[in-house]
Order: C-alpha cells, then structure tokens, then sequence
C-alpha cells in the first residue's frame, strides 16, 4: 500500500495521555531491601533452621497454661463505667421512684427504645416525690444501642446503666424489659472489674 | 534375645481374629487421634480444645462422626455417581490395608500357638506401603475429579502432583534403611536395629522421609489438596456426612500408619534401648508409645509452620528433597559396601 507509510519502528507513539511506554519509576521509588538470595545448601540449612525456631516458638505456647476465659462458668469482668442492662432507682430512704415521667429519656433515645406514660400522683397513690411518674416505663432492649444518652438526659438520675450484658432470649417480646423488672434489684450475673485489675 | 522371625505365616483362623483385632484397635486409633489433634493444636495455640462433650471434652469425635453418620447423603448433579461413591471407599481401603504391615511386636506364644502381632510380614514390605499408597491416589484423584467441580478438581491435580512428587523421595529415604538391615520384611528391619536404631545411623534418611511423609499424607505444611482458604477444602469439597467421614478417617489411619511405618524403621519397634528387654506382651505398648510421640510430631508441625506455595511446594520435592535421599542412598550404598 504506496498511500498509507508503514510506521516504522522509530516512530514516536502518539501522544495522547500518559506515555506508559517510556515511563520510568525515576529515583523516588524505594528498592526494597532484602538479604541475598541463599545458595542450595545455605538455603536448605536456613529452612530448616528456622522450622526448628517456629517448633520451639509453639512448643513454648504449649507449655503456658490457656489463657481461654472458659465463657458461661467464667465471665470477663466489666469495667464500672460499663454500658450494660439499664436500672430504675428507688429512693433510699422514702422507697419512692425517681423516675418522674419526664420523658427525657425518650426524648434523648436514637434508637427510640424507651416509651413512657406518665400519670398523675395522688396523695392516695403517690409513687414519686414529683407531681407525676412513670406509668408505664418500657425499654426495648432489642432496639436498644446502649449509648447511655438515657442516662445523660435523666434529670434526677432515675435511669442508670448497669453492668448485665447476657441480654439473649428466645423470644423477641420477651426483651422488652417493664418497669417492674428494672426497678428489680438485678441479678449479679457479672462481674464487675477490681481497682488496677 | 530371642529373634524375630521373618515371614512366619499362622494358621488360616488365627490370620483372621488377627487381621478383625487389628481392624477394630486401629479404628479405635483414629477417634483418638482426631481428639489429640484438637487438644494439641488447642494447647499450641494457647486455647483449651474442646472440653464441653464428656469429660474433658473425650466424647467430642463420638458427637462428630454421629452427626456425620446421620447427616443425608448428598451429591452434586453434575457428579459421577459411581466413582464419587467409590472414591472415598478406595482412601479407606488401602489406608486399612497399609496398616496391617506395622508390626505390633515379635512373635508370641499365645496358648501354645505362635502369633506375630501384626496383620502380615511381607517380605516386600515398604514395597507393600508404597503400593497401597500408589492406589491411595485414586482416593483423591477419583474423588476430586467426579464432585463436578473446579476447586475439587484444582485441589485434586494437586494432590496427585505431589503425592508422585514426594513418594519418590519417600523411597529413597527408606532405600537407606534398608541397605542397612538388607531386608525388605519390616519385622527383619526392626531385628536389625538391637544394636541400634536407625534414626541414628540413618539420621538424614529419617529427616527426609518424615518431611516427604508430611507430603504424603496431606498434612500441613503440605496440605495444599485440601488447602481451606483457597480451595474451599480442596478434593473433599462436595463430599459430606459418611463419605466426608470415610476421607477425614483415612487420613488420621493414614497418619497413624506413618507413624507406625517411622517407628519401625528408624525407631527401632518394639525394642527398647539400653538393653532393656520387657515381657512380650508389652511390645505392641511400646509400639504405639513410640507411634504416638510421631503423631505429636505430626501435630506440633501442623500447629507451627504456615502452609508452602505451590512452586515451592514443586521445587522443594524435586530440588532438594530428591536429591537430599538420592545422596543419602548412594551414601549409605557406599559404606555398606565399603564395611562388607
């Protein structure tokens, strides 16, 4: 074909883009550094040296005693400021409910876990020291993030935190967690971390 | 010290009970291995193993192989029925028949009649191991080529590979051993050693054929047929419930038979050293003592290195293992001849 030139090897590649083909790394790519390659027989010894090093290494693992924490007979010990199970508090002395019904803690839930209805107190029926309390106070603790916000956000420390993380159960409805049960005294079923521990 | 002897053949009925005796012990073998090997890699890695099935965790490979047993059987459509059952069949087949060459110790008089313990002395005996080794391929092979699917197959062409690989090494390793003792019957090779045991003499050969043994049973760090992360468990990938059990309990006898194949030829058997000759009936104890010190080996290898890259895998077999044993036999061959 006399119309079209062969191209000839020496042509410049075109130059559109990145030209890839003359690239060079340049002096600011780092050479890894390794030790030389081992001949055969170097090689073979440094292999089996370092097995013999990697059998001594577990072997020493074997004679340590497990540091498994053997899970439903032993629990982790939590730290104080842990986020477990929420508490409903009594007054010491008068066994009133703090919780006045506010709904601050409802408020502050991003995960929109906790519902309460508040009622009136009556001298005949009176439940917390405010004007009214929680009738119904209920925690979904399926929904539950346990962020502490509740905590943070109740004004007379009516809700705190506590420390029970075995929180599994069989049924969906049975982790909506009443007044009544969080009132309860909660069962000690975790441990709770020692000073310097 | 009374001498073994070699090739004695019993009576016809006494061969059966034997060979039905060893059967079942070896069975038993196997669970207890398979729990041993989970206790130890538990301790190698600073962990109990499990301990929540009986005490201390002793009925965990009852609760394993009952729900294997029970679980349904099932195959890929695109599968080869025939050879996929077939298959796991042939991998406990010769792992059983290979065992019965260990010998358990000398012949003993028992009621007046003389009992080798051990399920035959043939006189071709590592030829015999390697032979049912050499069918031991088509285990895998059958099994991983009929599941219909790629990664049974990758892991299955891997193994063949490896297993032609790393048998060859295997033999040259015990062509020392048995240049020393110039017999093939594995009773003869134990006799030989009274004086003293092969790992000493044979220290390389020893060293060679229990790395090519790793290989040869699929272990870690050889283990690149079964290789978990990339093949998803290699040849036995479509296999569950008994015939996954048939492979996992081939393997562990497989384990075993090495390790009674290592205690007989380097490890002297039956003999104790120091010239301490125990009654007879302790000899198959002191067998399986000496076995289950190589199976700790085994797992404490497993528990330790990381699994090799094919190539190295490739080039370890050929380029030093190979010659490493093809040495050690010319060696070996030159001062047997040198000393006659």
């Amino acid at each position: 074909m006399p119309d079209s030139p062969k191209p000839t090897p020496s042509s410049p590649a075109p130059t559109t883009g990145l030209n890839l083909t003359s690239w060079s790394p340049g002096e600011d790519v780092i050479e890894v550094q390794r030790t030389p390659a081992p001949g055969a027989a170097r090689g073979t010894w440094r292999t089996f040296a370092e097995t013999v090093r990697g059998l001594a290494t577990t072997f020493g693992r074997f004679r340590e005693t497990p540091v498994t924490v053997q899970y439903p007979e032993e629990k982790t010990p939590v730290y104080p400021r842990f986020r477990g199970r929420h508490k409903l508090h009594r007054f010491e002395d008068t066994h009133l409910e703090k919780c006045v019904g506010c709904s601050l803690c409802a408020a502050a839930c991003p995960a929109d876990c906790i519902r309460v209805v508040a009622a009136e107190n009556t001298p005949e029926n009176r439940v917390s020291p405010g004007e009214r309390y929680a009738a119904v106070y209920e925690i979904n603790l399926s929904r539950c993030i346990f962020c502490g916000y509740c905590e943070i956000a109740c004004p007379f420390d009516a809700i705190t935190m506590g420390h029970d993380y075995e929180l599994s159960d069989y049924d969906r409805s049975d982790l909506i967690f009443t007044k009544e049960m969080l009132l309860a005294e909660p069962l000690e079923r975790t441990p709770l971390r020692n000073e310097g521990e | 010290m009374m001498l073994a002897v070699v090739g004695y053949y019993e009576p016809w009925w006494i061969q059966i009970l034997k060979a039905i005796l060893i059967f079942a012990v070896g069975l038993q073998l196997v669970p207890v291995v398979l729990l041993a090997e989970r206790k130890l890699l538990g301790r190698f890695q600073s962990r109990y193993g499990p301990n929540r099935v009986g005490p201390y965790g002793a009925l965990q490979p009852l609760a394993d192989i009952l729900k294997l047993l029970t679980k349904e059987q099932f195959r890929p459509r695109t599968s080869i029925g025939f050879l996929f059952v077939l298959a796991p069949v042939i991998s406990i087949l010769t792992a059983v028949a290979a065992f019965a060459i260990i010998p358990f110790g000398n012949t003993q008089d028992i009621f007046g009649t003389k009992v080798g313990l051990y399920g035959i002395d043939v006189s071709i005996g590592p030829l015999y191991l390697f032979a049912f080794g050499g069918i031991a391929f088509y285990g895998i092979m059958l099994g991983g080529w009929s599941s219909g699917s790629k990664y049974s197959f990758l892991g299955a062409m891997r193994g063949a590979a490896q297993l032609i690989s790393y048998e060859v090494s295997q033999g040259l390793a015990l062509l020392g051993v048995i240049f020393t003792a110039q017999t093939l019957s594995l009773t003869g090779i134990v006799q030989a050693q009274s004086g003293m045991w092969y790992i000493v003499p044979q220290f390389f050969g020893f060293l060679i054929f229990l790395t090519a043994s790793f290989a040869e049973t699929n272990r870690a760090p050889f283990d690149l047929t079964e290789a978990d992360a990339e093949l998803v468990g290699g040849y036995n990938t479509e296999f569950g419930g008994g015939r996954f059990a048939s492979y996992y309990f081939a393997e562990y006898l497989n384990v075993l038979v090495v390790s009674g194949i290592v205690t007989t030829v380097f490890l002297g058997g039956w003999l104790l050293p120091f010239g301490i000759h125990p009654p007879g009936f302790l000899d198959p104890f002191i067998v399986l003592f000496k076995m289950s010190l190589v199976t700790f080996l085994f797992i404490w290898v497993r528990a330790t290195l990381p699994r090799l890259r094919y190539d190295q895998l490739m080039s370890f077999g050929w380029k030093v293992l190979l010659p490493l044993a093809t040495l050690n036999a010319l060696v070996t061959a030159i001062l047997v001849v040198a000393t006659h």
